[in-house]
């Protein structure tokens, strides 16, 4: 027999308790893994295919409201332009709108794949085909794996924001290309389609575009050639809000709000009520163990090893709520990136900075829900705990 | 023989409230090595306060404890700890086992303080448990004992790592005289084959005619007398 023998015999003691105890331990780390690990997904979302000298101009009211497709020539006399591009929300689906939406936009083809080039990978023969196909599509690698689409197959895609003069919402489209991501990490669940072949069969918001991409020659220029794009659409029908493509692809993604925030805050109030319980259940199944911890002194146990006895075990009893939680979300998470809405969040998995910090996190809580227990068992006199009933 | 422990004038006080009492006042006393001590006397009068200081869980107000050469009463808390840890077993009224343990790991306890191999524990419990003849009942938890096996683990446990000294307070004060008797035979067992120094705190005459002397208590002075 151990310290850690009697650490865990303490646990144990009354198993119901312990069990409750890691349950609701075991819930806060539920929600702490999936939620971190769905804000750190969102994060390395928004990072993916940006760059630092792109900046994306939308409607300053809102990037949902249009801009003039008149503006694209504009934006690129200005000068320290070295490309112009625009692209637009389609409102994606597949068949069946419950099978949930992927990222469908439709851009002009040959001064997108000329600005996003780096991100978009395709072959030679598939960037032809897509520019010269009226109807071609460039599918991403992981949305052509769900729905086991192929190159040359003819797909119908619909959309639940445009409408075709017939009423319908569904166009042909034949995938021209399927393309892979600058890095292995990098979402590939987007399509891309041509501009004309849907402004010329949509009934309503004809000659606009969503947003215009442009690339600067330098970073450095960024700020005002911002100031230069924002100043030449002031007063007009459609004013424009001119931001760097990370700024841009953030506040996309984070519309439902501060996703950090709502995160942290909600984190937080599952671990406040947690430690509550915790310590409090902790305070006094220690002062069942009184007259125990008093023998243990009597026999010789010193009081810091009695200290750490008591903290070993709001350590252990934390450590087994977060494993099993972390463990649970990572799986839950596993299973949510197979899922048509997970597959638009990129690489929704647990992350090792997240695991590593739900450990830490409860090697903490441990601390802070033990330190009290133990603090006063290494405080007790042993005449006090012997006579205490 | 000689003395196992002196005390020499000590004092120990109490408050209670704004009023402070003086349980010893100058007490001086020699218990010899391999004696078995029966303290006697009404409630109050510090019988358990004197079991305290031997064994080191309580602390003197003035005066020298000596314990086997050596003067414990300035010992730090980690001292006196490690000090009762491989000097001093301990019996109890109501045997404090941990109901968590079996009655082999009951008796082990102490030995986690010790630098014993895991096949040493073992070979020590095993004795200590033949000791009291409990070797089949190693594997019980306390609640799956009667009282008076009970307090047999709690002997097993006080001499399993072979202390000089064994403090036991009112050991027998649970238990039916048939099953103290067995009890009281086990101690002077421990006292005439093993030579353990023991005190013991009783109310009960007929557990003091098991001591080699009694000790009468009272108002924190004591006489002595042959049991």
């Amino acid at each position: 027999m151990n310290d850690f023998d009697l650490v865990r015999k303490n646990l144990f003691r009354k198993p119901l308790r312990t069990i409750l105890l890691t349950v609701s331990i075991f819930m806060a780390f539920l929600i702490f893994g999936m939620l971190t690990s769905l804000n750190v997904a969102l994060d390395a979302a928004s990072e993916t295919g940006t760059s630092g000298n792109r900046l994306i101009v939308s409607n300053k009211i809102n990037f949902t409201q249009p801009l003039p497709i008149s503006y694209l020539n504009r934006v690129a006399t200005i000068k320290g332009v070295t490309g112009v591009t625009h692209q637009s929300w389609f409102g994606a689906y597949y068949r069946d709108q419950r099978q949930g939406f992927f990222p469908g936009f439709y851009v002009d083809p040959e001064t997108y794949l000329a600005l996003y080039g780096d991100q978009v990978k395709l072959t030679e023969p598939e960037k032809k085909a897509f520019m010269s196909e009226r109807t071609g599509v460039l599918v991403g690698k992981s949305l052509a794996d769900r729905y086991g689409w192929k190159l040359g197959q003819t797909i119908p895609i619909s959309s639940n924001i445009y409408v075709k003069p017939d009423g319908g919402r569904t166009w042909d489209m034949k995938i021209t290309g399927i393309f892979t991501g600058a890095k292995p990490t990098d979402s590939t669940s987007a399509i891309y389609f041509h501009y004309d072949y849907v402004n010329e069969t949509r009934t309503f918001g004809r000659d606009t575009i969503g947003n215009i991409a442009i690339r600067t020659v330098s970073p450095d220029l960024n700020d005002s050639i911002a100031k230069t794009v924002d100043a030449m659409f002031a007063n007009s029908s459609a004013e424009t809000s001119t931001v760097d493509e990370k700024t841009f692809a953030r506040a996309f993604l984070k519309q439902a709000g501060d996703l950090n925030f709502i995160v942290t805050m909600v984190v937080a109030a599952a671990f406040t009520a947690i430690l509550m319980i915790v310590s409090t259940t902790l305070v006094s199944a220690m002062r069942e163990r009184t007259k125990e911890i008093g023998v243990m002194k009597t026999l010789g146990f010193s009081s810091p090893r009695v200290l750490r006895m008591v903290l070993g075990e709001a350590l252990l009893l934390s450590t087994m709520g977060a494993v099993l939680g972390l463990g649970v979300s990572a799986l839950i998470l596993k299973g949510l990136a197979k899922s048509p809405a997970g597959a638009q969040l990129g690489d929704l998995s647990m992350a090792p900075t997240v695991a590593v910090s739900g450990l830490l996190l409860a090697i903490t809580l441990g601390l802070v829900t033990g330190a009290i227990p133990a603090v006063s068992a290494l405080r007790m006199s042993i005449i006090d705990a012997l006579n205490r009933r | 023989m000689s003395a196992l422990i002196q005390l020499n004038n000590v004092t120990k006080n109490y408050r209670r409230g704004k009023e402070g009492i003086a349980i010893f006042d100058g007490l001086t006393m020699g218990i010899e090595e391999g004696d078995f001590v029966a303290i006697m006397g009404p409630s109050g009068s510090g019988k358990t306060t004197l079991l305290n200081l031997l064994g080191g869980t309580d602390r003197t107000d003035g005066g020298e404890i000596w314990f086997d050469g050596e003067r414990i009463d300035g010992y730090s808390e980690g001292q006196l700890a490690a000090w009762r840890a491989r000097s001093v077993g301990f019996i109890f009224q109501f045997y404090n086992l941990m109901p968590v343990l079996t009655a082999a790991q009951n008796v082990e306890l102490p030995l986690m303080l010790t630098k014993l191999s895991p096949k040493k524990r073992r070979d020590n419990v095993e004795t200590a448990l033949k000791i009291v003849e409990l070797s089949d009942r190693a594997k019980h938890k306390p609640k799956e004992l009667s009282g008076g096996q009970q307090q047999r683990v709690a002997i097993a446990r006080a001499i399993v790592s072979d202390p000089k000294l064994i403090l036991a307070d009112e050991p027998t004060g649970d238990l039916d005289r048939a099953t103290a008797n067995d009890i009281l035979r086990t101690l002077q067992l421990l006292n005439k084959k093993l030579g353990k120094t023991i005190v013991m705190v009783t109310h009960d005459p007929e557990a003091a005619r098991f001591a080699t002397r009694t000790l009468h208590l009272d108002k924190g002075r004591f006489v002595e007398a042959m049991a």
